[in-house]
């Protein structure tokens, strides 16, 4: 039951940066940042296997690794984009918060102009001279 | 994850203990130094605190396919 840890991590962490926010709020705010890296990093150990899998299925079904690749990073991308987002707009930043979002926006979108571009093409071949 | 929470526990301590130095300096009228103890505080939670997103951020690296 590690969704106990969890959320007990997470009610520890607001008790004591309630208790540290009245005398010093900087404390406070790393606090609350070294949780929010504590439960992503164990996120990302749990999620490695399945990306195993997925990459093992893919192989199997020869797909080509480039478009896995790709989907990956667009996936890591938002994944992090998300974090320095929410962590930021909950120092009270929401222009920074909301500049990180659409810089993730932009580079998802930079990443994914190759397989939009194959799909076109695709498109275009299947339709009728 | 235990880790993780004696972290957590550990900045709380040098949070409270740097509050309290602060008072005890601004009661002796010594308020520069208590700024300085401050920002030193800071600065230490700050390299432990960068530490560990450097780990996050390799891990998700790794994890990703980022090369």
């Amino acid at each position: 039951m590690e969704i106990i840890e969890i959320v007990g991590l997470g009610l520890i962490a607001t008790v004591i940066s309630l208790i540290i926010k009245d005398q010093k709020p900087q404390f406070a705010f790393l606090i609350i940042l070294l949780t929010g890296i504590a439960i992503l990093l164990f996120l990302v150990g749990k999620i490695s296997s399945v990306i195993l899998v997925l990459e093992k299925l893919a192989m199997q079904a020869n797909i080509d690794m480039v478009y896995l690749e790709t989907i990956l990073k667009i996936i890591g991308i938002a994944y992090i984009a998300e974090f320095g987002a929410q962590i930021t707009k909950d120092a009270g930043q929401a222009a920074i918060a909301s500049k990180i979002e659409l810089a993730g926006k932009i580079l998802i979108l930079v990443m994914a102009i190759p397989i939009i571009g194959v799909i076109i093409e695709t498109i275009i071949q299947l339709l009728p001279k | 994850m235990k880790l993780d929470v004696n972290m957590i526990f550990q900045i709380a301590g040098i949070a409270i203990i740097v509050s309290m130095i602060h008072t005890v300096l601004k009661q002796m009228g010594k308020e520069d130094f208590a700024h300085w103890v401050t920002l030193i505080g800071f600065i230490v939670i700050l390299y432990m605190v960068a530490t560990f997103i450097n780990d996050l951020f390799q891990e998700i690296q790794r994890v990703f396919l980022f090369h």
